[in-house]
Parts: C-alpha cells; sequence; structure tokens
C-alpha cells in the first residue's frame, strides 16, 4: 500500500472516529457531550482526581450542620439515634501515629467514622453526593467543603479558624487518624493490582472422629425467644417442619401452623410517612430525634388550626417546639404535607 | 394411615389451640412415640370449645371410621367451577403461602430506608429465589425508575482511558446481543450478626442475604469495546448507581476482561424488581452484592482504586492487629443446612430429606458434606443439578432421626479446593469483630422436643 493512500484511510477513520469505536453494532450509543459528563462524574479518588476547586469554613459548616445534618447525626456528630456515631474515639497520638490504638482493644464497643477512614476523599465524595440523606446531592461544592471542615474539627484533625480547601486538603489527608490503618494484602480481591492472592483460613474436609465432643458455647437466651416475632408464623403451613411457636416458652411449645392474619394495608398517610422516612426520627409514639407522631397530636389536640400549622411545620420545618434539633424542611407537595397533618390532627392512629 | 406405616416424616399438625399445656406435652410424647389416638381425644375436647379459630380447624385427623373426612366429603374446589383465567394479569403466590416472607430483623437499623430485609431460605426449594422474595439492601430507599428516561454512560478518569465516552439508552442495552446467567448475590455482611455468638434465630436472619437468580443482560465487555477502552491503564472499573446514595464500588477490570460482568436487566425470565435495581444492574458473579450496582447510571474507567465509602469505610473487614481490610470483595466458598433449621420443629422420628444450599464466589461446589453429631463424624450429601460456578448449588442428604439430639451442619468444598472453615478455625485467623465474610460452618441443634436452635460450638 502506497504511503499517501495509508494516509487517506488513516484521514477516513478519523474522520469516522465516533461510528468506528462502536465495532460491530452500528446504531447503539452515541458519544456523551461535554455537559453530560461533568453532570455525572462527581467520583473524587484518594490521590484527589476528581475534587474540583472550592473553599469551606468550619464555622460555615456548622451553620449547614445544625441545619441539615444534626438532626440525624447530632450536633456534633455524636448521635448514635439513627446511624452510627460518625466521631470520636480517636486521639491525637492516634493524628501523630496514622493508626487509632483502640481499633486493637476487644472490649471498645464501637467503630465511628473516624476511627476508620483512611482517605479525606472517601468523606468529601460521599457528603457531595449522597447527603442529606432526604436530599442528596443538594449541597453546593463549597457547602461539602465546610461541612467536611466542620467535622474534621470535630475529630480534632482541624483547628476551629480552618479554612478546607481543594489546596490544603492533602495536608489534612497527611494528619486523618486512621490514615495507615488499611492494608490490601488479603485474598478476597479477585484482581491483580490487589491483594494478595489465595485463601487466608484454611480448613480440610476430615470425615471421621474430626472434631472433638461437642460442646454448645453459644445460643440466644430464652427471654431472646420471640424476639424476632412468632417463628411459627414464619415458616410454611406445609411440608417436612413447621415454625416453633416462640409465643410460647420453649417445653410447651408444640409444631404449630398458624396463618398470619393479613395486616391491614396501612393508611395513605401512615405510607407516606413510611416512604418519606419520616418515622427515621419520629417514633409512633415516642421521640427519637424528634416527638413521637402521637405525642404531636395529643399537644396540638384543641387546636382549631391544627392541619394547617402542622402542615406548614413539615414544609417549612422549624425548631425550639420540642428541642433545640431542629427539623429540616421536608421537601413534598402541600397535598402530601396535609394528609400528614390531617392524619396527626386526627390522633395519629396507626 | 400414617402410624400403621411406622414411623414417618410427614407431620401431623399439633391441634395445640385446642388443648391446653399438659395436652401440648402429652402430643410431644405420644407423637414421638408414633401414636395417633391421642388425636380423637384431642379433637373430641376441640369440640366442646367455644370459639375454634376457623384456620387452625386444619389438622390430619386419623380416620375416625369409614376414613378421613378430607376424602369422603368432597370438597367445594371438587363440585363446584374455579375461577376464570387471567383473574389476576400477574399472578401470585397462593394465599395459603402468606407466611413465606422477606423480612427485617428487628433492631438491626434504626431507618427501613438505610437497611436489609431477609430471604426466607428455609421456605425455598432449589436454587433460584423467586423475585419477590429476593433480599433487599438499600442504602438510602429504592425506587421505580422509569426505564425510558434511564441512561448508561461510560466514561475514563482521564481523556485517554476511553477513547469515546458514550451514552446508551436501555433501549439500545436491550437490542445488543445477550446472555443469561444464574449466579448467586451474598452481601458481604451475611451471617455477619453471628460473628461474636448467636444473635439470631432461623436460617432467614444468619443466612438470608443471599439469593440467586438467572440473570440477563450485555457483557460490560460488548460496551466497553464500543467505548474503546484502554485495557493497559484501565485496570479498574467504578460502578456508581442513580439512586439517592449513587452507590459506588470498584471493580477489578479482570472481571470484565473475562466476560463474567455483565449489565443486567432480566431477573428469571421478567425485567429486575424495582427492589433489585430497575432498570439496570451490574452484575459481578463471585463477588459480594454491594459491588452489584443497583439503578447503574455509569461506569468509569481508571488507572487507580476509587476509596469509595463502600469500600474503604464500611463493608471492611477489621482484623485482630486492627488494621481494615480494604477492597474485599470475592465470597468465599460456603453452605447452610436450611430444613431442618433453627426455629422449626420436627413432630415426629423418622426419616427426613437434609437439604441445604452451597455456593463459592470462586468457582463451581466440588462436594457438599453434612454432619449430624456437631462435625465429629461427615457424610457426602447429593449435589442436585445444576451445579454452576458462582452458583447456589442444591445439596441433599437422608436422614432418619432417631428422636436424640443432633447438631447438623454442612461443609462445603469448592473446585480450587477450599474447605469451609468452622467458626473456631475462622475466628482463629480473623477475630470476632470483622462483620463481614462470616463463612463458617452453621450448627443447628434438633433437641429432644424436636425443635432446632441456632447454636455455636466452642
Amino acid at each position: 500500500m502506497s504511503s499517501s493512500r495509508r494516509l487517506l484511510i488513516a484521514a477516513l477513520s478519523l474522520a469516522a472516529a465516533g461510528a468506528h469505536a462502536q465495532g460491530a453494532y452500528p446504531g447503539i450509543g452515541r458519544a456523551a457531550t461535554e455537559a453530560e459528563v461533568a453532570a455525572w462524574d462527581i467520583d473524587v479518588r484518594p490521590d484527589f482526581k476528581g475534587l474540583p476547586a472550592g473553599a469551606g469554613s468550619v464555622a460555615k459548616g456548622m451553620d449547614v450542620w445544625e441545619a441539615k445534618c444534626a438532626s440525624c447525626h447530632g450536633v456534633f456528630g455524636e448521635s448514635n439515634e439513627v446511624f452510627s456515631p460518625l466521631v470520636g474515639g480517636t486521639t491525637a497520638a492516634d493524628i501523630a501515629s496514622g493508626r487509632v490504638a483502640r481499633l486493637t482493644d476487644p472490649a471498645f464497643p464501637g467503630r465511628t467514622t473516624f476511627m476508620k477512614l483512611s482517605s479525606v476523599s472517601t468523606l468529601w465524595d460521599y457528603i457531595r453526593r449522597a447527603m442529606p440523606w432526604n436530599a442528596p446531592k443538594s449541597l453546593t461544592v463549597d457547602e461539602t467543603y465546610a461541612v467536611t471542615a466542620y467535622l474534621l474539627n470535630l475529630g480534632g484533625v482541624v483547628p476551629e479558624a480552618f479554612t478546607l480547601t481543594d489546596r490544603n486538603i492533602a495536608d489534612v489527608q497527611a494528619r486523618l487518624p486512621n490514615r495507615n490503618g488499611m492494608t490490601t494484602a488479603h485474598g478476597l480481591w479477585p484482581g491483580a493490582g490487589l491483594g494478595r492472592g489465595g485463601a487466608d483460613v484454611n480448613a480440610t474436609a476430615c470425615m471421621k472422629d474430626c472434631a472433638p465432643e461437642p460442646r454448645v458455647a453459644s445460643m440466644l437466651p430464652e427471654h431472646a425467644r420471640n424476639a424476632h416475632g412468632n417463628l411459627a408464623q414464619q415458616n410454611r403451613l406445609v411440608g417436612a417442619q413447621r415454625g416453633a411457636d416462640t409465643s410460647r416458652p420453649a417445653g410447651a411449645a408444640a409444631a404449630v401452623a398458624a396463618a398470619v392474619p393479613a395486616a391491614p394495608p396501612a393508611s395513605p398517610a401512615v405510607a407516606l410517612t413510611q416512604r418519606l422516612g419520616c418515622a427515621v426520627c419520629h417514633g409512633a409514639d415516642r421521640k427519637i430525634v424528634g416527638p413521637g407522631f402521637t405525642e404531636v397530636a395529643r399537644r396540638h389536640a384543641g387546636r382549631a388550626d391544627a392541619v394547617d400549622y402542622l402542615a406548614a411545620k413539615i414544609t417549612a420545618g422549624g425548631s425550639g417546639v420540642w428541642g433545640t434539633i431542629p427539623m429540616p424542611a421536608q421537601p413534598i407537595t402541600s397535598d402530601d404535607a396535609k394528609l400528614i397533618a390531617q392524619w396527626i390532627a386526627n390522633g395519629a392512629a396507626r | 394411615m400414617q402410624s400403621e406405616r411406622g414411623p414417618s416424616g410427614r407431620l401431623v399438625k399439633a391441634p395445640e389451640s385446642f388443648i391446653d399445656a399438659a395436652g401440648v406435652r402429652q402430643v410431644f410424647a405420644e407423637a414421638k412415640q408414633g401414636r395417633r389416638d391421642f388425636l380423637r381425644q384431642a379433637f373430641a375436647a376441640a369440640g366442646t370449645a367455644a370459639a375454634v379459630p376457623a384456620a387452625l380447624a386444619q389438622a390430619n385427623p386419623a380416620p375416625a371410621d369409614a376414613g378421613d373426612p378430607n376424602i369422603l366429603n368432597l370438597p367445594e374446589h371438587s363440585r363446584g367451577l374455579g375461577q376464570a383465567v387471567a383473574t389476576d394479569g400477574y399472578g401470585r403466590p397462593s394465599k395459603h403461602e402468606s407466611n413465606v416472607q422477606r423480612r427485617q430483623s428487628p433492631g438491626l437499623t434504626q431507618t427501613a430506608q438505610s437497611s436489609v430485609s431477609f430471604a426466607p431460605l428455609q421456605s425455598l426449594f432449589g436454587i433460584v429465589t423467586p423475585s419477590g422474595l429476593h433480599f433487599e439492601r438499600h442504602h438510602q430507599g429504592w425506587w421505580d425508575i422509569d426505564p425510558t428516561k434511564h441512561r448508561l454512560m461510560v466514561n475514563g478518569s482521564d481523556s485517554t482511558l476511553v477513547k469515546t465516552p458514550r451514552v446508551f439508552t436501555v433501549d439500545e442495552i436491550m437490542r445488543l446481543p445477550s446472555v443469561s446467567r444464574f449466579h448467586f448475590i451474598e452481601c458481604g455482611a451475611n451471617t455477619g450478626m453471628e460473628w461474636g455468638n448467636t444473635a439470631v434465630p432461623t436460617c432467614q436472619y444468619t443466612h438470608g442475604m443471599l439469593s440467586c437468580s438467572e440473570f440477563t443482560g450485555v457483557p460490560l465487555r460488548t460496551l466497553f469495546e464500543m467505548c474503546g477502552v484502554d485495557y493497559k491503564r484501565g485496570r479498574y472499573v467504578l460502578a456508581e448507581g442513580a439512586d439517592g446514595s449513587s452507590m459506588t464500588r470498584t471493580v477489578p477490570m479482570e472481571l470484565v476482561e473475562s466476560g463474567e460482568v455483565f449489565v443486567a436487566y432480566g431477573q428469571n425470565g421478567e425485567m429486575l424488581r424495582p427492589e433489585n435495581g430497575y432498570p439496570l444492574r451490574l452484575v459481578v458473579p463471585g463477588v459480594q452484592g454491594v459491588s452489584w450496582v443497583k439503578y447503574l447510571r455509569r461506569l468509569e474507567v481508571g488507572d487507580k482504586p476509587y476509596g469509595t465509602k463502600d469500600e474503604t469505610l464500611h463493608y471492611i473487614d477489621l482484623m485482630p492487629d486492627g488494621l481494615h481490610r480494604q477492597y474485599s470483595s470475592t465470597q468465599e466458598c460456603k453452605s447452610v443446612v436450611t430444613t431442618p433449621s433453627g426455629g422449626q420443629v420436627l413432630l415426629d422420628k423418622g426419616y427426613y430429606n437434609i437439604s441445604g444450599l452451597a455456593w463459592s464466589g470462586r468457582g463451581r461446589v466440588t462436594r457438599v458434606d453434612v454432619s449430624v453429631d456437631g462435625g465429629r463424624n461427615w457424610r457426602r450429601a447429593r449435589l442436585e443439578t445444576p451445579v454452576l460456578s458462582k452458583c447456589l448449588t442444591r445439596f441433599n442428604l437422608d436422614w432418619v432421626w432417631d428422636g436424640k439430639p443432633a447438631l447438623v451442619q454442612s461443609r462445603a468444598t469448592d473446585e480450587t479446593g477450599y474447605v469451609q472453615p468452622t467458626t473456631r478455625q475462622l475466628r482463629a485467623v480473623r477475630g470476632t469483630r470483622s462483620i463481614y465474610h462470616n463463612n463458617s460452618v452453621q450448627t443447628w441443634w434438633v433437641q429432644e422436643s424436636g425443635e432446632v436452635r441456632n447454636v455455636q460450638l466452642a
């Protein structure tokens, strides 16, 4: 082939690059526009690839936090009511070593986010894509920096006067308390790039006279017998076995074939509160973060404008009536808000 | 009549609602002796009871005179006209199956949107999980997304990793050549509540973050080839969902190159259920469920892993030395006896079919052994076909229960030679605080009363 013909072919394939890449499947898919990629490609890697430029102070982060985050996570990120605590369990010595000492203590009860966090990018990326829980992706880039800064301050990683930016975030990374507390040296990554192939637990398939005389070391205590509901109602009514009637003490429990009475369908308002996640903060009858629904009903029982009042509270949010933790404004239609308000005003019956 | 055939595994329902506690004990005692006379007495007593719940009045009494009235008196359905075709345009299980439900484990999570429902393994047959009983794990609630508006994007971490970033509609994905494959999906936290000690009563809760379906979709390799992926530099793939949490996980390119990873839209002959990612989800065979990103909207090719929340902060294994294992993915070989299992009751001595499920994220299950004496002695179980790679395999073993306490276990081996460890063997390496990847041997204690309990052995 002459060199000019080769050039021509190269030019043609260049011109048809878009179509050419489709290979055997013409007519399927199209090139993404830059704006489309920018709209969705929001991930940030540990080397900060993907991190947009921006800045946010601890003080600004506290404002955002109290308005949008504290209702689930607590004012200081310490709450265990809705999600696991974010902050706590780390020390200045951990910041120096990059290993959280309490992770080696089997007696330490829980693990907070800051005890586990090895890359600050993970925190930034997750807040940006998934928080606040009921309105994900609503924070601006600068608000994301600010909230991250506030959490880092609560975790003792940065001082109160700190402003987190894309330019100093690598310095913050170097102070994360558990930045060295991880490993990929295991056999559970099915690729070559990470890990260290092979299994770490090696058993053999012995067939005869294998284990010593078995001894039961752990089982559910009697008082937990019915903790998962009546198991008789969690097994089929026909077949080789039945479920144990755990509503009775062991020993008295003959096998039964109890059909579960079909649960009555939830009222539209109750279904709505379940769908919208209201029950995360409001118990049916008791306070979780905010007051229980029946508590609200009782407080406003005599109020003539209860429906309008409650609907406005749901839509606009508020604080001070039941405590300092604010209820965020709920992004729902006024019809939905009224439906829930009416249900509460009528006593919030299940 | 059963008592004339000798011991039998068929159960006779105890009419416990009609008799007092002493009577119940008598039912147990006599049933184990294979006698049935007491039933007549029990029913005679029941006849005098004021309010007999109709639903419970369905026991199988011994024929008094001529025979079983269920045989002698022809039922309504033998004498009348049944229902019309298409009475229900999308059929449902029998109303008698209402106990078979996926369920939450009380107290496990504070919210119902970031939570889990467990598949009722104790009530399932074979290897396929009915789509409506498939376990659920949502991080920020589920959605029923309009498939005509859903898009899938492929791009790169930088401009050289993917020659042409592309966008596909669901129509276009469904036009491409498809594969249909059976695979298990197991949450990395399955059996996680049991790391330290016994915490839950039944195999629904111990092992129910496990399901298996025939998935249909397009190999990711096909889409990548259309976009021009640089396989030399691009050794990692980020998968991202379209829901509120926009779940992300890093997947190794090796599993894409092998053709195993695919973008699924079909599940058990129908479209994916909304709870399982309708209209698109990633299928990553052998890898824990969190990587099978639901509502899949984007795949990014990268030269480094992504350090996402659910691979470096959650779904990490805390080891005894205080280090977290990150990016742990493979679900190692595991099995569980599903019947008889915790919370069930055997009313009678005699024949039972011990039945269970085995699986491995590294390939095919090659054998399953079953012990009824707490692991001292083992017998090899039958593997029922099909036996497929990275798929549930059903095993069965004949067992005649002598009425004495038994400790039932199963132990699977996969094609790599890996043998499922005991709890003790697993803890010796990984401690008790890992939460994830508990694949140890499960023990069910069949008590003399016939009631089966979840136990852990020393």
